[in-house]
């Protein structure tokens, strides 16, 4: 490992408060009339990251993208790749190259041209380029394609002809909008490790805008969730998990039951939470909150105990029922009601073929371990 | 007639309702014209129409096409008899000879003495079209006005075209419109009024004057110079509907991922825009081109006394020198010069479609 000089310095240069950062985003607006687009975002990312903008439809993600590329200016802020200001550079010469959601490859030039269309407007020579095509061409495994025309390619087929002509040019980072979004499902997954070994390989830098969650926790070394023009949380994919700052991460990255409640007496190694839903419930202390303070509680869905009697030694439980069920193969999930109407959602992991799982309308018991509950003020 | 009758649920278009309908069709129309006063040329025309639709649909009855066939055949029938047929009668009476006669060309056939019959056809027409440079220099005159006329009303047509095709959706309806609406006014009026331009006491050449530009005025009038505005002016609309179709399509995704790549915006327009246009130039172009060719009204009313072109010759050839199989003879190699680039046309469009 030591070997290999990229990977000799820290992988994690955000946990380095001295690390310089590569791209730097720096309060950056961007407003179209009335409509603010992006509001106030200000954001680093650091060498051969591979990162990724998570968030909903009209969230902001593809303007700052496009912000990046050059295709959009921003109202007001700054922009810095490498050091370098990029306001009032345009997209034709900035050193970022873009993967289109719709691939945006030309119809009327064979796969090899598209890959060769970069180069040749940096000025290299016809063979200098067809080499770095074909070069780039092996890399997605397509060598065989080159000469067909972009229509006569399968959807996987064309978006990795449009990342071999995003990469060609070796840019300093890469963007990728949506970049398996038109692809099916089993395809994607198959893609994503593909287009993480390429990351790895080049060492490009990566910034991937992507609605599909499941997607971004894949991919990404770090994620930032977006929603309404602002970045709500940055993180690692188990950091946004594991610790979401806010009901909408909470609620956005997975699944999540939310139960509100008030802060209650607390003891040095557990905090009361007064809840409707659950009653009182034990949490880990948190520190800086007041007694009295709405707080909600986060508890993942496979995080809750599941038992047909109460579970021994625990201490937050309560009595249901069972309102629904679903298979799904290697988990099943529950909804179960609670005595106040409150509907819990609960998922089980199929470890092994039980003889008589819970089902529609038995008794049950739910329980909570405090520290898998999450105390948000927000 | 056979096994393809009466299975329900594939409606067959029914022979009796339609024998029956024809008839008082008929009657209406005879009470129309005498009732309603309706204009004579107008009772022809739907009478006609009606006529060509209930032949075509009784005669693919008859012979058993199946519907889809027989809707194909009522247009198909009115192109072969307004369209095929006369082009066939021109072919025969060009390859006659003139004579001084009702109509003034030679029979098709004649008894000889020894009382077998003769066929009178020859080529003749033919070769004198080509040994007579009058005619060869018309076509090529003709070709060459039309050929620059396509090109000055690509060059104006395609900035336009890609202009409105650029605009944002209220504006761009409009300029549509824009485009379209010198169609309300008729084509003769529109080129009688460039008369009021390009003459001695014009428009033009009086605002010039008026500026102190110009200190005689322009001759413009009867020159091909006034024809290429003719043709460029009239068929500029033909050009940009074709081209605007064509660049609306254009996915503004391309222009950014050149433009990503370090495209220039005018290496992007010649890379990727303009290739991509190709089939709408050829369409405009042929749209401008086939037209201009046989155009006769623009030479007649703008040009001059040596603006030389077929449409014009044709005109003088059956009706002032009243020999019909030489004036048959010039339209159909007229016919034959603009098929050709049809067919070009069409096989540039089918490979376009074959590739997408």
């Amino acid at each position: 490992m030591t070997s290999n000089p990229a990977l000799a310095v820290n992988t994690r240069p955000w946990t380095d408060p001295d690390a310089k950062p590569f791209i730097s985003i720096r309060n950056i607006t961007k407003r179209f009339g009335d409509f603010t687009a992006v509001n106030d975002v200000s954001l680093d990312i650091y060498r051969s990251e591979l990162f990724c903008l998570l968030g909903g439809s009209g969230c902001g993600k593809s303007t700052l993208l496009r912000m990046l590329s050059g295709f959009e200016t921003p109202t007001s802020g700054k922009i810095l790749i490498d050091g370098q200001d990029m306001a009032g550079v345009p997209a034709d010469r900035r050193p970022t190259n873009m993967m289109f959601q719709s691939y945006a490859l030309f119809p009327h030039m064979s796969v090899e041209k598209n890959v060769a269309y970069g180069l040749l407007r940096e000025g290299k020579s016809k063979a200098e380029a067809a080499e770095r095509a074909a070069e780039m061409l092996k890399l997605v495994k397509l060598e065989s394609f080159a000469r067909r025309k972009p229509h006569q390619l399968s959807g996987g087929q064309r978006q990795r002809v449009a990342l071999a002509r995003a990469l060609a040019k070796q840019p300093k980072v890469l963007l990728l909008d949506e970049p398996l979004g038109a692809l099916d499902k089993k395809l994607r997954e198959e893609t994503q490790f593909e287009l993480i070994n390429i990351q790895e390989t080049l060492g490009v830098t990566f910034i991937v805008v992507t609605h599909d969650q499941d997607e971004a926790m894949t991919l990404a070394t770090r994620i930032g969730v977006m929603t309404e023009g602002v970045i709500t949380q940055v993180g690692e994919p188990r950091e946004i998990y594991e610790t979401p700052k806010s009901r909408f991460v909470a609620d956005f990255i997975g699944s999540v039951n939310l139960f509100e409640g008030r802060v209650g007496p607390s003891a040095p190694d557990l905090m009361r939470v007064e809840t409707e839903d659950l009653g009182p419930v034990s949490v880990p202390p948190v520190p800086g909150l007041t007694q009295g303070q709405t707080v909600w509680l986060a508890m993942r869905p496979e995080r809750v105990w599941l038992t047909r009697e109460p579970k021994e030694g625990a201490v937050n439980t309560v009595p249901g029922i069972v309102r629904d069920m679903g298979y799904v193969g290697h988990m099943s999930s529950y909804l179960v009601r609670l005595a106040n109407g409150r509907q819990v959602r609960v998922t089980q992991a199929n470890e092994s073929r039980r003889d008589n799982p819970i089902s529609w309308d038995e008794s049950v018991h739910l329980s909570f371990e405090p520290a898998d509950f999450r105390v948000l003020t927000q | 007639m056979s096994g393809a009758s009466a299975t329900p649920g594939r409606g067959r278009l029914a022979l009796p309702p339609a024998m029956i309908a024809a008839p008082l069709v008929v009657i209406a129309l005879m009470l129309g014209r005498h009732w309603l006063f309706l204009p004579e040329d107008l009772v022809l025309l739907i009478g006609a129409a009606l006529l060509f639709a209930f032949g075509g649909f009784v005669l693919g009855r008859l012979v058993g096409l199946p519907d889809r066939w027989i809707v194909i055949a009522v247009p198909m029938l009115w192109l072969v008899v307004f369209f095929l047929v006369p082009f066939f009668v021109l072919g025969r009476i060009s390859l006659a000879e003139t004579m001084i006669a009702r109509p003034p060309y030679s029979p098709l056939w004649e008894r000889g003495d020894d009382g077998g019959i003769e066929i009178i056809a020859s080529l003749e027409n033919y070769r004198f079209l080509l040994s007579d440079a009058l005619y060869v220099n018309a076509y090529l005159s003709s070709l060459k006005i039309a050929a620059i006329s396509t090109l000055f009303a690509l060059l104006i047509g395609y900035p336009i075209a890609y202009y409105i095709a650029r605009s944002p959706e209220p504006r761009r309806s409009i300029l549509l419109l824009l485009v379209i609406l010198p169609f309300w006014t008729s084509f003769l009026l529109r080129v009688y009024a460039w008369i009021g331009f390009l003459r001695r006491d014009g428009v033009i050449n009086n605002l010039l004057t008026w500026a102190g530009i110009i200190d005689e005025p322009l001759v413009m009038m009867q020159t091909d110079f006034a024809v290429y505005i003719g043709i460029v002016y009239t068929y500029l609309p033909f050009m940009i509907l074709p081209l605007y179709a064509n660049l609306v399509k254009l996915d503004g995704a391309l222009l950014e991922a050149a433009s990503d790549l370090g495209a220039s915006p005018v290496t992007t327009f010649l890379t990727v825009t303009l290739p991509l246009s190709v089939p709408g130039i050829v369409a405009g172009s042929m749209l401008v081109f086939i037209p201009a060719i046989g155009e006769y009204v623009i030479p007649a009313l703008l040009g001059g006394p040596d603006t030389l072109m077929i449409g014009r010759t044709l005109w003088d050839e059956f009706f002032s020198a009243r020999d019909w199989p030489v004036a048959s003879a010039v339209a159909i190699v007229m016919l034959v010069l603009v098929v050709l680039p049809i067919m070009w046309l069409q096989s540039v469009q089918n490979r376009q479609e074959a590739q997408e």
